[in-house]
């Protein structure tokens, strides 16, 4: 489908006139080493790379340590109620189409009390940059379990462990026949900054899944992939049309096995793969050439959600971006549509279409 | 023959749901309005969606009152009954006057349907105690298929014009002029050229059956038209009339409209006609609930629109924290409550008054929200438009009450002018304030500046959090919170409203019966009875309810003896003793899901108020 014009992003043209310290307001007031903290700073920097002025830009969060954010932006935006940032951000951007709009959610905000809007704003695929801030705790209340705490998750409303399942965002996005997901880690500026900018790229619903440590009542949750050496053994940077390597020199690669993915030593691990006729047993290593290339593009997500599954490595980066008509220009586009067929185009002419009588 | 001249006559068309009684309504009304006789409609729909064909729950109505003068309601009960089946007799009939012509159709009243319609015997009238002298029985079905035999249309078409032959017999009983009828169909039907033809052909077939056969039995009413006001008028519904409300309120203020909206009975139908309406720029976004409905509405007022969220009591319910965001936020917003029988699910389809106490305080905090009810199917459009002008100008969310009877009702609407409706000025930010704007800085009215995003320099963060009223910023200082509380109070209490006005014999009245929103038309026909008995009664009825018009106190403090009506168990008596000190009124309270019964407010009325003259009664 073509895109209608009316409703892109405004988009720069060459250079940015803005800097990170243009969306910037305010001193934040989350915990010293919350990764809310990390996570704004690239907010900043991505938003002055991707170069819409503040004044076009709106950043509506729910309710939650991370949904204070707008606070300290320097766009228009609101801090809103518990669960419905989703819905209120739909209804911004469709009725104001030329503004940039992110939405800020933490994982009790998005998925358990918003998880509705959550769900339905992918299906919807709404051009909106949805942020999910994941410490899989409820920080603001002061430590319950939220809905990605792992089962079994001791917290002070489940001092005995709790007895159900987390939801996977991506599982939850894709289910929602969600476009795009991509994950990044609070404290990897680099990498935060360059999924926000996707996220802003693709045209419709964006998840980003921000993985963000709770110094408080979840410290450590994310610790396998939180500093730059966790990330380098335990994380895999994908990228779009690239062989999925990773390790300090790339020593291991994705493969696909059966109906799913593994990390592979290349060169080390191997398969059997039958028997010579000698009767010897006939090995074989993985090698580059196995390793799969990324396809973010691909419209079955089966691979992308094995990839956005996987305990180890944690894929991060733009795990899925495909493109489809997106709710916000579609709405514009069937007005502009029926404009054109519909002879009534003001109130007055809108009566003249009804059975009308006169008295005299 | 003997001609009957009336004030005014109630026809009630009833049948199946796909007997295409509200289409013959329709028509019956818009011919008697063209005419000059002023109309006031009621649909009365069945629950289900498709029960059994003939079967007693299967059985929907409309309702036509049409008047010499002006007609309020649609009458309480009907002069003529037309009963398209077995089932239709069976329920309906309690609608009729004891007098009231019948017209069934017999071809409708074998065994199988008798049956279905749960009659013991064949002599159906016998059981019902119906005289057959006031029975018009005719072949009806076996006479459409007589009439279009030669037409080349298959059996079920012809059989889905059987209601253009009850029509054609009232039109016959009222002596109407069927060139309106058959204008109304060539225009409905101008693209089936064929259908109107087949349909024109048995409307004359009833007219003509009417008057050959039943000529010297029936009766012949005549309702002359008084007091015609020239112009052009189309039928309007309420629900049609608030979306039309919505739409002349946005392009008045040069706003695009935006509907955030959930399905729900009785107010879906707001969504269905703004829905059509893309010509106009409308946007409508049906939500995943009634939250998002709100809540996405609550977003598209803060990106700039004219933004509505339309819903019932249950909606409300879920509605009220979004609602509450609106208010902490002063964005404007309309929430349009079509009330129905409560509580929880309740009863759908049915009408009441009983959200108005969850309107004015049905949310958490100090939260004050004006609040407007439509007296009339017509008056949805003035009030639609009068709630959407509060809420942009005194930038509030905004609940407009209509409820079921007002929203199905129909009424004859007088094309409206919109340059002779007031401007719509939302109090924008000025350009001069760039640099020194704080979000809740006020104007002379105590309203906060819209600033729409995409205005550089104006820049802000609103939300759910108390703020400073200086610096905008969140604030948890007590004397600040204070100060935010009484500011958003002062600044609804200051909505000017119109005076309350007195009908009937406002100066010497020693009743003044006082209601508000949908049941103005009965209890103005209930004051119009008990004044033609030579009574002094008076109404004062409310459509602005907070804030409640200035006059308020000094009006209710008139008059000896004050009764509150309404379709609840006393929300507005008890709205109105909280407002005004020292105040008891009497109240008349029902919660039958139904209208008011102007003889049962008569009869209730009467006993407060003694007769002329001084007599005893």
């Amino acid at each position: 489908m073509e895109r209608a014009q009316i409703n892109s992003n405004p988009s720069p043209l060459g250079g940015s006139r803005w800097g990170a310290a243009d969306y910037k307001k305010g001193q934040p007031r989350w915990c010293p080493g919350c990764g809310d903290h990390f996570f704004l700073a690239s907010l900043h920097k991505a938003m002055a790379e991707i170069g819409v002025a503040p004044h076009e830009t709106a950043v509506i969060s729910g309710i939650g340590c991370s949904s204070r954010l707008p606070h300290y932006m320097a766009t228009y935006g609101m801090n809103t109620i518990h669960g419905r940032a989703a819905a209120i951000a739909t209804g911004c951007k469709v009725a104001n189409p030329n503004l940039a709009v992110w939405q800020v959610s933490g994982d009790g905000d998005g998925l358990a009390i918003g998880g509705n809007h959550f769900i339905h704003a992918n299906r919807r695929n709404i051009n909106l940059n949805m942020i999910l801030l994941n410490n899989r705790i409820y920080g603001l209340t002061k430590g319950q379990y939220s809905p990605t705490s792992p089962r079994g998750f001791v917290s002070k409303s489940s001092p005995y462990g709790t007895v159900e399942d987390p939801f996977r965002p991506a599982e939850l996005c894709f289910g929602a026949r969600g476009h795009f997901f991509a994950r990044a880690v609070a404290t990897d500026a680099p990498g935060t900054v360059e999924v926000l900018k996707a996220a802003y790229n693709h045209q419709g619903a964006s998840v980003c899944e921000i993985l963000q440590n709770c110094v408080i009542f979840n410290n450590g949750t994310h610790d396998a992939v939180y500093s730059k050496e966790g990330r380098t053994k335990n994380a895999i940077y994908l990228k779009h049309g690239e062989k999925m390597l990773f390790g300090e020199n790339n020593e291991w690669g994705i493969v696909q096995e059966g109906f799913g993915v593994k990390a592979v030593k290349l060169g080390e691990d191997g398969s059997t793969e039958g028997q010579s006729a000698e009767g010897q047993v006939f090995h074989k290593c993985y090698t580059e050439a196995d390793v799969l290339v990324h396809d973010a593009k691909c419209e079955d997500n089966t691979l992308q959600l094995k990839l956005a599954e996987m305990e180890w490595p944690v894929a991060l980066g733009v795990i899925r971006d495909v493109e489809a008509p997106t709710y916000d220009d579609c709405v514009w586009q069937q007005i502009e549509e029926v404009k054109a067929a519909k002879k009534y185009h003001n109130f007055a002419e809108l009566l003249e279409t009804n059975d009308i009588w006169e008295v005299k | 023959m003997e001609i009957k001249e009336k004030e005014s006559v109630v026809v009630r068309f009833s049948g199946d749901s796909g007997d295409g009684m509200q289409l013959a309504g329709n028509i019956f009304s818009t011919v008697s309005a063209t005419v000059g006789n002023s109309i006031s409609t009621f649909p009365d729909y069945p629950a289900d969606i498709r029960a059994p064909q003939g079967s007693l729950t299967g059985v929907s109505g409309f309702q036509v009152h049409i008047g010499a003068g002006q007609v309020y309601t649609p009458g309480d009960q009907c002069d003529v009954l037309v009963a398209m089946n077995a089932a239709a007799l069976k329920t309906q009939y309690r609608f009729a006057k004891p007098d009231a012509a019948i017209i069934i159709d017999t071809d409708s009243f074998g065994p199988k349907d008798l049956e279905k319609a749960q009659f013991q015997t064949e002599d159906y009238l016998g059981e019902m105690g119906i005289d057959p002298d006031r029975v018009i029985a005719c072949p009806l079905t076996t006479m459409v298929k007589d009439c279009l035999k030669d037409s080349g249309m298959d059996v079920k078409s012809i059989s889905k014009c059987r209601n253009m032959f009850a029509l054609g017999l009232v039109c016959w009983l009222f002596d109407r002029d069927l060139d309106i009828a058959f204008t109304f169909l060539r225009e409905k039907f101008a693209k089936k050229p064929e259908v109107a033809e087949a349909n024109i052909k048995v409307i004359q077939a009833g007219y003509d059956y009417g008057h050959n056969t039943h000529s010297s039995v029936a009766n012949v009413y005549r309702v002359e038209t008084k007091n015609k006001v020239p112009g052009r008028y189309m039928d309007i519904t309420g629900n049609k009339a608030t979306a039309y409300g919505f739409i002349a309120a946005a392009e008045k203020a040069g706003l695009k409209l935006f509907l955030g909206s959930y399905p729900i009975t009785p107010a879906t139908d707001v969504l269905h006609e703004l829905s059509k309406h893309k010509s106009l720029g409308v946007i409508t976004v049906q939500c995943e609930d009634e939250i998002a409905g709100c809540a996405s509405a609550v977003g598209a007022s803060y990106g700039g629109a004219l933004a509505v969220t339309s819903t019932s009591g249950p909606g409300i319910c879920l509605k009220s924290e979004a609602m509450n965001l609106a208010v902490i936020m002063e964005l404007p917003l309309v929430v349009l409550d079509v009330q129905r029988g409560g509580p929880a699910t309740g009863l759908p389809t049915k009408s009441e008054q009983t959200d108005l106490l969850q309107a004015l305080f049905g949310r958490n905090g100090e939260s004050p929200m004006p609040v407007v009810a439509a007296a009339s199917p017509t008056d949805c459009f003035e009030m639609a438009y009068a709630a959407s002008k509060i809420a942009l100008e005194h930038m509030t969310p905004v609940i407009l009450m209509t409820d079921a009877f007002v929203a199905n009702g129909s009424g004859a609407f007088k094309l409206p002018d919109l340059k002779q409706y007031p401007a719509i000025n939302p109090p924008y930010v000025p350009e001069e304030l760039k640099g020194s704007w704080t979000p809740y800085m006020r104007n002379e009215s105590g309203v906060r500046y819209w600033a729409v995003p995409g205005r550089e320099g104006f820049e802000h963060i609103l939300g759910g959090l108390e703020k400073d009223d200086k610096t905008g910023a969140i604030s948890t200082n007590p004397e600040n919170h204070d100060l935010m509380t009484r500011k958003r109070q002062a600044k609804i209490d200051a909505i000017p409203v119109p005076d309350l006005e007195v009908l009937g014999d406002k100066d010497d009245a020693e009743l003044l019966i006082v209601g508000f929103g949908g049941t103005y038309g009965h209890l103005h026909a209930a004051m119009d009875e008990l004044r033609a008995q030579g009574k002094k009664v008076a109404l004062a009825h409310f459509r602005y309810i907070n804030p409640l018009p200035k006059n308020t106190a000094e009006v209710l403090r008139r008059y000896p003896k004050v009764v509150v009506a309404e379709q609840n168990m006393g929300q507005l008596a008890g709205w109105l003793r909280m407002k005004i000190d020292g105040f008891v009124p009497m109240q008349y309270n029902e919660v039958k899901g139904q209208p008011f019964k102007v003889s049962e407010l008569v009869e209730a009325l009467s006993p407060l108020l003694t007769s002329p003259m001084g007599e005893e009664q």
